[in-house]
C-alpha cells in the first residue's frame, strides 16, 4: 500500500522547525514538574536503605505529629489480592513485607512544603531485619543464592532450575550440532554487559488528585498516559474511566516512561488528604535507585564460521536480571541477537533471574543492545581469526525480504543489504587511522511496534486542521505527524497543529514506545485526513450538484475529476470549512486500529577510536550511523534519532554502570559519577539515512527510534580491539578495563 | 487445519512436538485450540504471545489465518 516509492512529496522529506520548538527554546514549555494547582500538598518518599530485608515495623507518629503534615501512606493503604504483573507494580510501588532493593518505597508523606515533607519522611522510623542479597546476574543464578521471591517464576520455567529464575525460554532450528561440524572454526565466549540507566534529562513528576468518590486526575511527565491510568487503576483498585491522566512535555523517556514508579504515591496520599493535589518530583538519586535501568546481561555465545566467512550455526544462551520482578528482556535479545544473519542451524535459550535491585523498565531497543555486544564481538573476533573482511562477512550473510529470521518468522520488506552497501561507501571507512587508533563496525536490528492506535482529525472553520493523538511526542513525532497530515491534505505545514491529548479525549493508545509514534499515530491521522477529504468531496459536490465520486482531491480543494464531471473552479479547503456549519456540520476524521504493516529496521555503525594505552581511555575520533528509515519524513529528526541512539551506545559502551557495595547499595545515584557521555566526549555523529520504503505505510516509514543504540556496543569493543589487540568482553569498557586488558596482553 | 511453529520449551507441554496442528481460522482459534488441545500452555499463553502470520505480527484475535500460512507463535514484543 506504500505510495510511489520514488515519489518526491510536496513536504514529506522536508526539514521544517518543529512545532514544539519555541516554547522549548523559550522555557515556555510545561514539563512534568512545572505542574501547581489550588491548595497543592508536596510529597515525599521514605526508601529503604537496604538491599533485601524485612519490613518489621513502621512508626509515622512523628511524622504525623508535625504541623502541616496531611498524609502518610504504606502498603497498608493500597487494596490487597492483586496477583501477576498488577502485584509486581504495587510492590515496586510500595514495599509490602520485604523491602527488595535499595531505594524500594516504604513509606510516603504528603505536607504542605516540599521541605516539610522530606523532614516528615526522614521522621518515618522504619524497622528491618536485614536479609541476605545478590545483585550481580551469575550469583543470583546460582542454586544457593539468597531467593528474593518465592512462587515468581512462571509455567515456562521446568522444576529443579534455580530458585530466582522466573522465565525459561529455548527456540531455534536446524541441527546445531551438524552446523558446528561443517565451520572451520568454531569459537564461544562469553561476555557481561552492566545494567544503565535511560539518563531522560526529565526526572519522573506528576501531580496527582483522587477524591473519596474515587475519581481523579493526574499530570505527568509519561511516554504513555493510558499506560499510567490502567496501572495506577490497578494498583490502587480505581475504576480506569474515573482516573483522567494529561501528559507533560516530557525530557526524555527512551522507555523508562511506559510505566510507572511513584505516580500512585501522589493519588493514594491525594486520597488520605481530604483530595487535595499532591505533586511528587523525584530527585536523580531516586531516578536511579529507583526507577527502572535496563537489565545486566551475562551472556555465552557459540558459532560456527567458514573460512569464507559462511556462518554454518549459531547459539546464544543469555542470562539477565531485571532487578526484582520478572521482566527482562531477555527474550528480544534473543530474537535480535542473530537477526541480522541467515541460519539454518541457530539455537537460543534464555534465563530471566530476579536479584536485588530495581524493578527493570524498557530501554531503547530493550535486550538488543546486550545481545549485539555479545554475538557481534565475536563475529569479529572470528573474522579477525580467519581473515575474513568484517563487511563482507556481513555481506555475505545477510537476510534479505523472504529469508526466515534466526527467531522465525519470514521477514517481509527489509534494507539490511542496503544499509551495509551504504556503510561500505561512506568515505568515513577510507579515513586514514595513526597510531593506537583502531576502526570497529557492528550491526544492529530492532522489529519496531504497532500497538493500540486512536487519532482525530477535525478540519477547522479556516480550513487549518488540528489532530489529536495519544502518542506523546518524544523525539519530533508532532512534526513529522503534521507533515504528513499537511502532505495527504494539501495544505501548508504550519496550517497543522498536533496536539498530545489526555486520557478523555481518545479511545486507548499504547505509548510512545517500540518506535511506533510516527509509523503509528501517522498512518492513522494519514487515514483520518482521507476521511476529511472524502467529506469535503462531498460537500463540494453537494455544492456543484454533482455525484460525489465525480470529485478528486488536489492541491488543498476539491476539483471535477474529469471533463465529464462538469466544469467547476477548485474549492478551497478554506472555501469547503467557511461553510461546514451550513453544509452538513463539522467536518473531521477518526481511525484507530492496531495497525498492519510494521516495518523492521537495521542498522551498521562504524567507529574509529583512539586509546591511549597509558590511561586506557578510549577517545571517539569517528562515528558514522547508517539505518533503514523506510522513509524520512523530518530527516533532520530521524537523524537525531540516530545520533541520539549512538551517544547512548557509547555511554553504555564506555563509562555507565550502577556500581554497589558489598551491602547491596548504590554507590553512584547521581550524574556526576554515573558518568552519561557529554557533548565534549563525543564528535559530530555522521548519519546516513537508508530508504527502503515499508510497504505497510502510506508514506514508508518504519520507525527510526530504538536500532541505533544496538551496534554501538560491539563496533566500540571491535574498534578497540583494532586499536590495541586486546580484547573487552565486559562492559563498561572503562580506562582501568582498557588498560588492564592492554597489560595483560603483556 | 493450521500448523503452529512453537518455541522449543513450549514442547513440553505438546509432547515434544514444536509445529502443532490447530483446527482454527483466526488467531483467537489458535490460541484457543492451543489451550484446548493443550492445556498446559494457557498460563503461558494468557500471559501475552504474539501471533505472526506470515512475517507479520497479528493485530487481534479477529485476523483470520489465510490457507497455508506460516504461523509462528513468539513471546509478545514490547519495545522502548
Amino acid at each position: 500500500m506504500a505510495k510511489d516509492e520514488f515519489k518526491e512529496y510536496r513536504l514529506v522529506g522536508t526539514r521544517p522547525d518543529r512545532p514544539d520548538g519555541l516554547d522549548k527554546v523559550t522555557g515556555r514549555a510545561r514539563y512534568g514538574a512545572d505542574m501547581s494547582a489550588p491548595g497543592m500538598l508536596w510529597a515525599a518518599v521514605v526508601r529503604s536503605p537496604h538491599a533485601h530485608a524485612k519490613i518489621l515495623k513502621i512508626d509515622a507518629s512523628k511524622a504525623e505529629a508535625l504541623d502541616g503534615v496531611k498524609a502518610v501512606v504504606t502498603r497498608a493503604d493500597f487494596p490487597t489480592g492483586l496477583t501477576g504483573e498488577e502485584w509486581n507494580l504495587q510492590e515496586n510501588t510500595m514495599a509490602g513485607e520485604k523491602a527488595l532493593y535499595d531505594g524500594h518505597a516504604v513509606a510516603a508523606v504528603a505536607a504542605t512544603s516540599k521541605l516539610l515533607a522530606e523532614e516528615a519522611a526522614r521522621l518515618i522510623e522504619v524497622e528491618y531485619e536485614v536479609l541476605p542479597h545478590v545483585i550481580d546476574v551469575d550469583d543470583a543464578i546460582k542454586p544457593d543464592a539468597p531467593v528474593i521471591r518465592e512462587g515468581a517464576a512462571n509455567a515456562s520455567v521446568p522444576e529443579g532450575m534455580p530458585p530466582n529464575v522466573v522465565q525459561y525460554l529455548d527456540f531455534g532450528r536446524g541441527d546445531i550440532e551438524a552446523g558446528f561440524a561443517e565451520a572451520d572454526l568454531v569459537s564461544e565466549k562469553t561476555y557481561k554487559t552492566e545494567a544503565t540507566h535511560q539518563g531522560y534529562i526529565e526526572p519522573h513528576a506528576c501531580l496527582g488528585q483522587l477524591g473519596e468518590d474515587g475519581k481523579g486526575e493526574m499530570w505527568v511527565c509519561t511516554q504513555g498516559q493510558w499506560f499510567i491510568r490502567k496501572m495506577c487503576s490497578d494498583v490502587l483498585g480505581l475504576d480506569t474511566a474515573q482516573l483522567r491522566v494529561t501528559p507533560s512535555e516530557i525530557g526524555g523517556g527512551f522507555g523508562g516512561k511506559t510505566t510507572i514508579f511513584m505516580e500512585p504515591l501522589s493519588l493514594a496520599l491525594s486520597r488520605k488528604a481530604g483530595g487535595k493535589p499532591v505533586k511528587l518530583v523525584m530527585s536523580r538519586s531516586e531516578v536511579l535507585r529507583a526507577t527502572g535501568p535496563t537489565a545486566s546481561a551475562s551472556m555465552d555465545v557459540k558459532i560456527g564460521m567458514k573460512k569464507d566467512g559462511t556462518i554454518t550455526a549459531a547459539r546464544a544462551e543469555f542470562r539477565m536480571q531485571g532487578g526484582a520482578f520478572p521482566g527482562s528482556p531477555v527474550d528480544m535479545a534473543l530474537y535480535c541477537c542473530f537477526a541480522p544473519y541467515k541460519l539454518e542451524n541457530v539455537q537460543h535459550i534464555g534465563y530471566d533471574v530476579l536479584a536485588n535491585r530495581p524493578k527493570c523498565a524498557a530501554y531503547r531497543a530493550p535486550g538488543s543492545p546486550m545481545g549485539a555486544f555479545a554475538v557481534e564481538s565475536l563475529l569479529d573476533e572470528m573474522c579477525r581469526e580467519l581473515g575474513v573482511d568484517p563487511m563482507e562477512m556481513r555481506l555475505k550473510n545477510a537476510v534479505v525480504e523472504g529469508d526466515t529470521a534466526s527467531y522465525g518468522p519470514k521477514y517481509g520488506s527489509i534494507g539490511l543489504v542496503e544499509t551495509l552497501e551504504a556503510t561500505k561507501a561512506h568515505p568515513n571507512l577510507k579515513a586514514e587511522l595513526g597510531p593506537n587508533q583502531g576502526r570497529g563496525m557492528a550491526s544492529g536490528y530492532w522489529f519496531n511496534h504497532n500497538g493500540e492506535t486512536s487519532v482525530s482529525l477535525a478540519i477547522s472553520e479556516d480550513g487549518t486542521a488540528q489532530v489529536s493523538i495519544g502518542t506523546p511526542d518524544i523525539g519530533g513525532s508532532r512534526a513529522s505527524i503534521a507533515l504528513m497530515t499537511a502532505e495527504t491534505l494539501g495544505i501548508p505545514y504550519e496550517d497543522v497543529r498536533v496536539n498530545v491529548v489526555e486520557t478523555g479525549a481518545l479511545g486507548v493508545n499504547e505509548p510512545t514506545h517500540g518506535s511506533r509514534a510516527t509509523f503509528a499515530s501517522g498512518k492513522a491521522a494519514v487515514i483520518a485526513a482521507g476521511q476529511a477529504i472524502k467529506e469535503m468531496c462531498k460537500r463540494a459536490a453537494n455544492e456543484w450538484g454533482i455525484d460525489p465520486e465525480a470529485v478528486e482531491w488536489a492541491d488543498g480543494a476539491a476539483q471535477p475529476a474529469g471533463p465529464n464531471a462538469g466544469k467547476f473552479p477548485p474549492m478551497t479547503i478554506a472555501e469547503i470549512a467557511g461553510k461546514m456549519g451550513s453544509t452538513g456540520g463539522p467536518i473531521s476524521g477518526h481511525h484507530e486500529s492496531v495497525p498492519e504493516g510494521v516495518g523492521a529496521s537495521f542498522g551498521c555503525h562504524v567507529v574509529d577510536v583512539e586509546v591511549d594505552p597509558e590511561t586506557g581511555h578510549v577517545k571517539i575520533l569517528r562515528y558514522l550511523v547508517v539505518q533503514d528509515a523506510g522513509r524520512a519524513i523530518h530527516p533532520s529528526y530521524v537523524e537525531g534519532q540516530y545520533q541520539g541512539g549512538a551517544a547512548q551506545g557509547i555511554g553504555w559502551a564506555l563509562n555507565e554502570a550502577y556500581i554497589y557495595d558489598e551491602n547491596g547499595k548504590l554507590q553512584n545515584s547521581v550524574f556526576l559519577d554515573y558518568r552519561v557521555p557529554v557533548a565534549s566526549d563525543l564528535p559530530m555523529i555522521d548519519t546516513v539515512i537508508v530508504e527502503v520504503p515499508n510497504p505497510g505505510h502510506p508514506y514508508g516509514v518504519r520507525g527510526v527510534g530504538e536500532t541505533g543504540i544496538t551496534p554501538p556496543l560491539p563496533a566500540i569493543a571491535n574498534a578497540i580491539q583494532a586499536a590495541t589487540g586486546a580484547r573487552l568482553h565486559d562492559l563498561p569498557m572503562s580506562p582501568p578495563k582498557v588498560l588492564a586488558a592492554i597489560k595483560a596482553m603483556g | 487445519m493450521v500448523a503452529v511453529h512453537l518455541w522449543s520449551s513450549l514442547t513440553r507441554f505438546t509432547d515434544g512436538a514444536r509445529e502443532v496442528d490447530i483446527d482454527a481460522q483466526t488467531v483467537g482459534g489458535v490460541l484457543d485450540g492451543l489451550k484446548s488441545d493443550y492445556p498446559g500452555l494457557e498460563p503461558i499463553l494468557d500471559a501475552g504471545v504474539s501471533v505472526v502470520i506470515d512475517g507479520e505480527i497479528a493485530t487481534g484475535r479477529h485476523v483470520e489465518i489465510p490457507e497455508g500460512a506460516e504461523v509462528v507463535l513468539m513471546q509478545r514484543l514490547k519495545g522502548g
